[in-house]
């Protein structure tokens, strides 16, 4: 089974949930398809056993000796990425999308598309299964292509080692790296807390997924923080027809378990977020959310 | 006239918390200032301000619509297209755009020698302009649900708040790929908000990295200070980063927030503190003809 974990607000407790699910009973792939941001190496320092290459996409350049500056590339280009200059037209790589048309319709082919290829895919093994894991490189686009080569990997190494449940620990927002992550995933969990922002985005987050047609099931992390909105978060959940997996209370374990590098239930088994946290994990492995 | 970015790699550090505080405070203290909402797939910060919307616009972007009938099913505009957005099944006669996947470079259009390409604009989602009671302005960029990127929104928000007021906060994505550059690279200087957590520092240490090189110039607000380690102080040390203002973590900034309410109008030691650090940074980096 593939389990999504995503929230649409940042911060809200996803990977710190992601870690409790994955050290929590029988062995899993855990997959962090959270590419800008990738955390979950920091707590389960997996031993590499690959490590591959992403080109994430290509970028245009200009070869200043054949460039004539006519400005054929300007007049195509949809993106404004490219502005007149002195001798030679001048390229912004903020804005160029390296959709190749002006490699294309250059009349001298002063352009040279480069790939960026300083992004990686890692493998390996932590301490209660499989990690894969993607870094996108700084400022570099199509996360959405490493979250998919992320899932591959996870899938082929589960069935390598046969392993039943696979964790993605997707990221914030509901942009095209969180689309990748829920897309024809078995089940998909979403972080919320007791904010305005967190009900805002949990709203827009529930929006992706069951456009992909699924039907989320929520957990209120924090909810002490705020009980009446969290009131109105399940109210909300229950007009829609959201379960709600269940509701965390606000923990400080939880932030010094991840200082101390561990889950929280291999900090703190006994703690009472995280025999919720089990009875959750309990519940999605049985089918019962 | 400057602009500043609030930004973090790692979300819910308070970003939103910082970049709506500010406003208000830079308000409060009769600074022209305007606020921009650039975290397009899930904009917050209006939710804190007593707001009407005063206008909308919509972006779009072009995507290419196939005239089957001019079709030769060469596959030429496959071929062109670098976004896989167009599927092609030559001998069943079958051509589609996968829309989701077109960026709308218009590639296909100009490798088709049949004319058979033609265009259709596709919502992306709106550019929100807002105006509190006091009126003063707020433009949120929102992308439509299941809109793959943010950054057309985002690039139409930076330009509709052209250079207006003398202070322009803009509200950035987390992470550190293209929705946080295309807002970025707009801004005069950078506010990094982030937590002392490993998480915090393992995604600071991220944006810190783009941020050097784009060149631009940047600070640390360190949110939760008293929560997690001490790493993140160490680094700032070490790396010789301006380290701007130390919130301690507290309950009732954490419940202010959760109701959707400014901490600056209960809290005047944190208005205080938040109003010098953005007056040291304009100082620093700000036109010098604006008066404090």
């Amino acid at each position: 089974m593939e389990i999504a974990v995503i929230s649409g607000k940042g911060g809200t407790g996803k990977s710190s949930l992601s870690a409790a699910f994955a050290t929590t009973g029988e062995k899993v792939v855990l997959a962090d398809c959270d590419v800008d941001a990738a955390n979950l190496y920091l707590l389960f320092n997996p031993e590499h056993d690959d490590e591959e290459v992403y080109v994430s996409a290509h970028k245009a350049t200009v070869d200043a000796s054949k460039c004539t500056n006519c400005g054929k590339c300007i007049d195509y280009c949809r993106f404004d990425a490219i502005s007149p200059g002195e001798k030679v037209i001048h390229i912004s790589d903020i804005s160029c999308e390296g959709c190749f048309l002006c490699s294309h319709i250059c009349p001298v082919n002063a352009i040279d598309m480069i790939p960026n290829d300083k992004s990686r895919m890692y493998s390996g093994s932590f301490r209660n299964g499989k990690m894969v894991y993607g870094r996108l490189a700084p400022g570099e686009e199509n996360s959405g292509k490493l979250v998919n080569m992320v899932r591959e990997k996870a899938k082929n190494i589960a069935k390598e080692n046969g392993i039943d449940n696979i964790i993605l620990d997707g990221p914030p927002g509901i942009g095209c790296p969180a689309i990748s992550t829920i897309t024809g995933v078995d089940k998909v969990i979403i972080v919320t807390e007791p904010t305005i922002s967190g009900l805002h985005d949990l709203q827009r987050a529930t929006g992706i997924v069951t456009k992909s047609g699924r039907k989320p099931s929520i957990i209120i992390n924090k909810w002490d923080l705020n009980p009446s909105l969290t009131e109105q978060i399940k109210k909300w959940c229950a007009d829609n027809n959201f379960q709600v997996a269940g509701t965390l209370q606000f923990e400080p374990d939880m932030v010094e378990s991840m200082v101390k590098g561990k889950s929280i239930n291999e900090h703190k088994p006994d703690n009472n977020v995280n025999k919720e946290i089990k009875r959750i994990w309990n519940n999605i492995l049985n089918n019962k959310l | 006239m400057i602009k500043i970015a609030v930004a973090s790699g790692k979300g819910g550090t308070g970003k939103t918390l910082i970049a709506t505080n500010i406003f208000n405070t830079l308000l409060l203290n009769n600074h022209r200032s305007m606020l921009v909402d650039c975290d397009a797939e899930a904009p917050n910060a209006a939710a804190f301000f007593n707001i009407i919307e005063t206008g909308r616009t919509e972006v779009t972007q072009p995507v290419p619509v196939i005239n089957t009938d001019l079709c030769t099913f060469c596959g030429k505009c496959r071929e062109y297209c670098n976004y896989n957005a167009i599927f092609l099944l030559p001998p069943v006669k079958i051509i589609n755009v996968i829309e989701d996947l077109c960026h709308g470079c218009g590639a296909c259009s100009v490798a088709c020698n049949y004319g058979a390409i033609t265009e259709k604009p596709v919502l992306l989602g709106h550019v929100i302009q807002y105006r509190t009671k006091e009126n003063h302005t707020i433009i949120e960029a929102r992308t439509r649900i299941g809109v793959l990127s943010p950054v057309p929104l985002i690039k139409s928000a930076i330009k509709m708040a052209g250079n207006n007021g003398d202070i322009i906060i803009l509200d950035a994505p987390p992470g550190t790929s293209c929705p946080f550059i295309q807002t970025v690279s707009a801004a005069d200087y950078v506010v990094l908000v982030t937590e002392p957590t490993p998480f915090g520092l393992s995604d600071l240490k991220q944006s810190v990295e783009t941020l050097k090189t784009m060149d631009k110039p940047f600070g640390i607000i360190l949110n939760r200070s008293d929560i997690g380690d001490n790493k993140v102080q160490e680094y700032t040390l070490i790396e010789d980063i301006p380290l701007l203002l130390e919130i301690p973590f507290k309950k009732e900034i954490a419940v202010l927030y959760s109701r959707g309410k400014l901490v600056s109008e209960k809290d005047p030691v944190f208005e205080k503190q938040l109003l010098a650090v953005f007056e040291t940074i304009f100082a620093q980096n700000g036109n010098s003809g604006y008066q404090w």
